[in-house]
Formats: C-alpha cells, sequence, structure tokens
C-alpha cells in the first residue's frame, strides 16, 4: 500500500511539473512581464534595461527553474490588469466558484440518488421510463443553453428568481475574503438557478451509474439469499443492495466534481457569476497572460489532488487496484 | 455490387436497424440536416454572408406568425438583420463542418498513437499511454477552451477570427484525440496475439503493413461506435467554444455564436435568436447520440471504459 501511495504521489508530481512547464512556456513564448510592471509607456532602451534587470533574456531553463521556485512559494507572477499577484487575484475569486459546485453537488445527490435507485427497482415502470428518456435527452442540451433557458423561464418570463449576480452576500471570516452567498435569503435565491444549471450536465451520468450499478448489485447472489431468508424488502433495498452501489458512485463523483470546475466557465458567464470561470474569460479578452497561466497552474493543481486522492482511496478500499498498477 | 446490396439487406445490421423505430428516425432525421448543410446555398432563403441582403432596419423581427413579424422571414430575423433561417442553415453547416473536421482529425491522432502504442507495447505504449492519460484526467472542454485561449491571445482577435473554422479542428481535435488512442489501444491488445497476426508475421510482412493492413480494420468497429459519439461531442465543443467568444465570429456565425448573439436580446423578449438555434442545436446533436446507443448495442465491441 506505502508503495503504491508513493507511487501515485510521484506521478502526480510528474504532471504537476509538466503542467508547469507548459504553463511557463506559453508565458515565456507570448506573455510580456514588463508590460505587466509598467504598462505600454517606456522606452525601447528602458523596457530593454528592465528585461535585463528582470532576467528575461537569460537562458530558457534558468527562468524556468526560476519561476518553480517561486511558484512553490506561492508566487505565480503579476496579473497586469489587475495590478496585484495573480494568486491573489484566484483566490479572492474562488470562494464564489466553490459556492456554485457546493450548490450543485448538493443538487445532484439530492436528485440523482432517489431517482437511480427508483429507477434500478422499477425499470419498467411509466417513471422510469420518463426518467431515462429525459437523461438522454439532458446528455444532449449544452449547458450554457439550460443556463439561457433557465434564465428565460424562471427570470424574464415568470419573474420568479434572479438571473444575475450572487446578491446579497456575507462576510465569513471577517476579513472580507469569503463573502459567502449561502446564509441570507437574497444570496439563496441567487444561487437556485446557476446551481440547477450546472447540476443538469452530471444528472444524467449520475442516475444511470447509480442505477447500472444497483441493477447488478440486485442479481448478485446474496441478495437472492436475503430475499430468501424473507426479509423486508425496504432492508434489503436500502442495507444490502444500496450501500454497495454506492462504493463506484463516490469514487466517479470525487472526479466529476473536478470536471465541474470546467464547466463554471460556461455557468459563470451566461449568470455573470464573479467566480474564477468569469474571471478566466475577462482574463483572455484583456490578455492577462500571467493570470491565465496562474489559472491554469491553480485548476491544474486541483485535478490532480483530487484525482491522487481519489485513486488512493480506491486502491484502500479494492486491493485489485494496487497489484494490478505493479507490473 | 448487387452482390453486396443484397448481403447488407440480409445483414443483422440492417435487420436490427429496421427494426429500431428510435434509430429509423434519428437516422432520417439525421440525414436531413446533412443534406441542409450540404446544400445551404440553394436551400437556404437568402444568403446571410451578403452584406446586400441584411437591412438594419429589419433587425429582431419577430417569427412570421407574430403580428409584427413579416411573411418575408419565417422565422424571424437576427440582431443584425438577417434572415434567421437561412442563417441558422449556414450555421449549421458550419457546425457540421467542425464537428466532422475535428473528429477526423482525432481519429488520425487518435489511430496513429493508439496502434503504435498497442502494437509495439514495451517503452513506446508506456510513454505514450501515459500521455493520453494525463490528458484524459482533464476535461476535454477545458483543454480546449485553454487551447483556444492561447490561440486567441497568440494570433490577435481579428486573424483568429479570420482563420477560425481551421483553428477549431485542430483545437477541438488535439483536446479529443485520447479517446480514440486508448480505444484503438485496448482493441489492438486483443488482436495482436490472434493467429491471422501471427501468420502475417511469419510470412515476413512488415510491422507497419501488418498494422495498416492487418490489424487496423479489426479494429474499425469500436472506431465507428465512438466516431458517432465524438460527433456530437465536437459540435457541442465547438457551440461552447463560440458561446464564450472563443469560436466562429458573428459575422460568419455557427448554431453556437448565433445563440450567444441572441443570448444578449433575451431580456428585452427576442427570445426567438436564441430558442431557435438552440433547439436546433439539441435536435442535431440528440439524434447523433440516440443513433449512437444504438450503434453501440448492435456492434457491442468492448469498448474502454474512460
Amino acid at each position: 500500500m506505502f508503495a503504491f501511495i508513493v507511487r501515485r504521489i510521484t506521478q502526480a508530481l510528474f504532471v504537476m511539473l509538466i503542467i508547469s512547464m507548459i504553463g511557463f512556456a506559453i508565458k515565456n513564448k507570448i506573455g510580456d512581464p514588463v508590460r505587466d510592471l509598467v504598462g505600454e509607456r517606456v522606452t525601447p532602451a528602458e523596457r530593454e534595461q528592465l528585461r535585463d534587470k528582470l532576467g528575461l533574456n537569460d537562458p530558457f531553463f534558468t527562468q524556468y527553474s526560476r519561476f518553480l521556485k517561486n511558484a512553490l512559494q506561492g508566487d505565480l507572477g503579476h496579473s497586469f490588469f489587475y495590478k496585484k499577484p495573480a494568486l491573489s487575484v484566484i483566490v479572492a475569486k474562488a470562494p464564489a466558484t466553490i459556492e456554485l459546485v457546493l450548490g450543485a453537488a448538493f443538487i445532484i445527490i439530492l436528485v440523482s440518488l432517489p431517482l437511480g435507485v427508483y429507477t434500478a427497482l422499477r425499470p419498467r415502470s411509466f417513471f422510469s421510463r420518463m426518467v431515462m428518456g429525459f437523461s438522454t435527452l439532458g446528455v444532449s442540451i449544452p449547458v450554457f443553453l439550460t443556463a439561457i433557458m433557465l434564465i428565460y423561464i424562471f427570470g424574464v418570463q415568470l419573474n420568479w428568481l434572479p438571473s444575475y449576480g450572487r446578491g446579497e452576500t456575507v462576510d465569513i471570516f471577517g476579513n472580507g475574503w469569503w463573502q459567502s452567498g449561502f446564509l441570507t435569503r437574497d444570496g439563496l435565491l441567487h444561487l437556485i438557478l446557476p446551481c440547477f444549471a450546472l447540476a443538469s450536465i452530471m444528472l444524467p451520468l449520475f442516475i444511470r451509474l447509480i442505477r447500472s450499478e444497483m441493477m447488478e448489485v440486485l442479481e448478485t447472489e446474496y441478495i437472492k439469499y436475503a430475499w430468501a431468508k424473507g426479509l423486508n424488502p425496504m432492508r434489503i433495498w436500502l442495507v444490502h443492495a444500496f450501500k454497495n452501489t454506492l462504493l463506484p458512485v463516490v469514487t466517479v463523483f470525487g472526479v466529476q466534481i473536478g470536471i465541474m470546475f470546467a464547466f463554471t466557465i460556461l455557468t459563470e458567464t451566461v449568470f455573470q457569476w464573479q467566480g474564477m470561470g468569469y474571471m478566466f474569460l475577462e482574463a483572455v479578452e484583456r490578455s492577462d497572460i500571467s493570470l491565465l497561466i496562474a489559472y491554469l497552474i491553480v485548476v491544474g493543481s486541483v485535478f490532480v489532488i483530487v484525482n491522487t486522492v481519489v485513486d488512493i482511496i480506491y486502491g484502500f478500499i479494492n486491493p485489485t487496484v494496487r497489484i494490478a498498477g505493479r507490473t | 455490387m448487387k452482390n453486396h446490396m443484397t448481403r447488407f439487406r440480409e445483414s443483422y445490421f440492417f435487420y436490427s436497424f429496421k427494426r429500431d423505430k428510435v434509430a429509423m428516425a434519428s437516422f432520417f432525421i439525421l440525414l436531413i440536416f446533412l443534406l441542409m448543410s450540404a446544400s445551404a446555398p440553394l436551400i437556404s432563403p437568402y444568403d446571410p454572408y451578403d452584406s446586400h441582403n441584411i437591412d438594419i432596419m429589419n433587425s429582431e423581427m419577430p417569427p412570421s406568425w407574430y403580428d409584427e413579424g413579416s411573411p418575408e422571414f419565417l422565422l424571424g430575423t437576427d440582431n443584425m438583420g438577417r434572415d434567421l433561417l437561412s442563417t441558422m442553415i449556414y450555421g449549421l453547416r458550419i457546425s457540421v463542418l467542425i464537428g466532422i473536421g475535428a473528429v477526423l482529425l482525432q481519429a488520425f491522432i487518435g489511430i496513429l498513437v493508439g496502434l503504435t502504442a498497442g502494437y509495439v507495447g514495451g517503452k513506446v505504449d508506456a510513454v505514450l499511454m501515459r500521455v493520453a492519460d494525463i490528458q484524459f484526467s482533464f476535461p476535454y472542454l477545458m483543454v480546449a477552451i485553454f487551447i483556444s485561449a492561447i490561440f486567441q491571445i497568440l494570433f490577435g482577435i481579428g486573424s483568429y477570427e479570420k482563420m477560425a473554422v481551421p483553428l477549431l479542428i485542430v483545437i477541438i481535435g488535439l483536446a479529443e484525440w485520447p479517446v480514440y488512442a486508448r480505444t484503438i489501444r485496448a482493441s489492438v491488445m486483443g488482436e495482436k496475439n490472434k493467429e491471422y497476426v501471427e501468420a502475417a508475421r511469419v510470412i515476413g510482412l512488415s510491422r507497419p503493413v501488418i498494422m495498416i493492413r492487418h490489424v487496423l480494420p479489426n479494429t474499425l468497429t469500436s472506431v465507428m461506435v465512438i466516431s458517432t459519439i465524438q460527433v456530437a461531442n465536437a459540435v457541442m465543443s465547438e457551440a461552447a467554444l463560440s458561446f464564450l467568444g472563443l469560436g466562429m465570429p458573428v459575422t460568419m456565425p455557427s448554431l453556437g455564436s448565433l445563440i450567444k448573439s441572441g443570448f444578449e436580446y433575451i431580456f428585452s423578449g427576442s427570445w426567438w435568436i436564441t430558442i431557435f438555434p438552440g433547439l436546433f442545436l439539441i435536435l442535431f446533436v440528440l439524434v447523433i447520440n440516440l443513433l449512437g446507443d444504438w450503434l453501440r448495442d448492435v456492434l457491442n465491441p468492448k469498448l474502454y471504459k474512460g
């Protein structure tokens, strides 16, 4: 087990090294740190002097190792637009995105578990067929269209829910960093539409996954034995069968939460949600390379960490994984 | 030729196609979509790229069955005064072009990598598959968004928009090739120890010949199955990129950029600029997905589950 963890972490570090190298190469090729610092109004001579002073004329690998050293100390460059360290810009925007993802995850759990279990228990009922039909349809609808339709129906036509921004927020830690929308009525109302839109991409997948896992478990010998013993159906379904469908579902859930961060770019654009995804697109429009690279590295690390942790947990639960990988 | 036709008509493939109403309906709708996009200049009422046809006074006209609508424009007009139906048909044409182009590119890269990795094995396999795995652990949409953002800054927004079609094909192709590489590799691993490969090797055929002429044809079933789903994915990715402003420009809109330009007008009540292209896109992707599901059930290759 120890060897497995070590190998998995080495691999994660290796991936991070590659990501940082790609990020640095892009920054080195098309970014302009001099402009990031002083703007456009500097003579070419002063510019050249500054380049020398900053070490921008050094060989590639000297610069790269310096970039890596800074990155390890939490310095991912300087945002040209915000005039602040890129990492602190991202950290300031992170709570909005995290709350969006948490809200969507909550909806996914709340909706997909009962629907998945029900469709597995009663695969031929009318309701189950409808759920499966909707999930096929759901896969084919791009998330931004779901979001637009939600806005049009609930925001514009019915005027029930607010359709952009975060609404009223509360400062959780008292230092102005984490502005939470979870604690006010207005903030929660603003969360409803974006969270549903974001959840809509993952819902079909989870309903199908839970359904197929549950159906597989229901065919096993120990469930037949439980029926033969004459146990209460509720007990067989929920305690015996359901518990064993959870393992694969939890692992997939871990990875999918990471994937949801990618889709926040689309959801945040539609709802003008001031999170990391919105910031990313603004950075593209302003050609703020340092901020883009910092975003790449932060999101890349989130993915690598989530994947590694999920793999290690899975290795603990399912020993065949760590044996199979040893060859 | 006749012999082939009768063989096809008596095959299990055609038999199950005839029995499945959903598959038949999806196939015909898809056929209509493809014909529409191929013959766009012939069937669309106006040419949306021709500025002579565009009158800004006609902008944001509702569909013809509304009082303010005009019988000239069946589904209304968009924010620039273009006939919405024509613009949608041309947009579909671009989406189809990019979707198929991107899938051809990713299939090419994926087959090359998967075939080499699976057949050569050893260190080559380990390196190639590690690369594919690393990229696969990131969602392809994220990769596509990031590559297109870098391209847009690199080329500047003006020339990016001029080269948007080939660039989007490259971006989406680069973002999604690992799916092919992994599937092909898995089927090559299953094929390469079979006797016919052994026989080919004994005759003294060279490695590339065995790989391309003997092993590759036997992996094509799985290629066919993932290709249908991948076209749907590529069309969705293109729409997402265009919606974010990283894809097709408004002057030459795909369905995604049409939805984007309509979204700015939805609050003023001009819903049709967004909703019609949206429904068009959903129906197109839905029939491809349904057809892909059916194909997977019928051919049932052992796909590499990602």
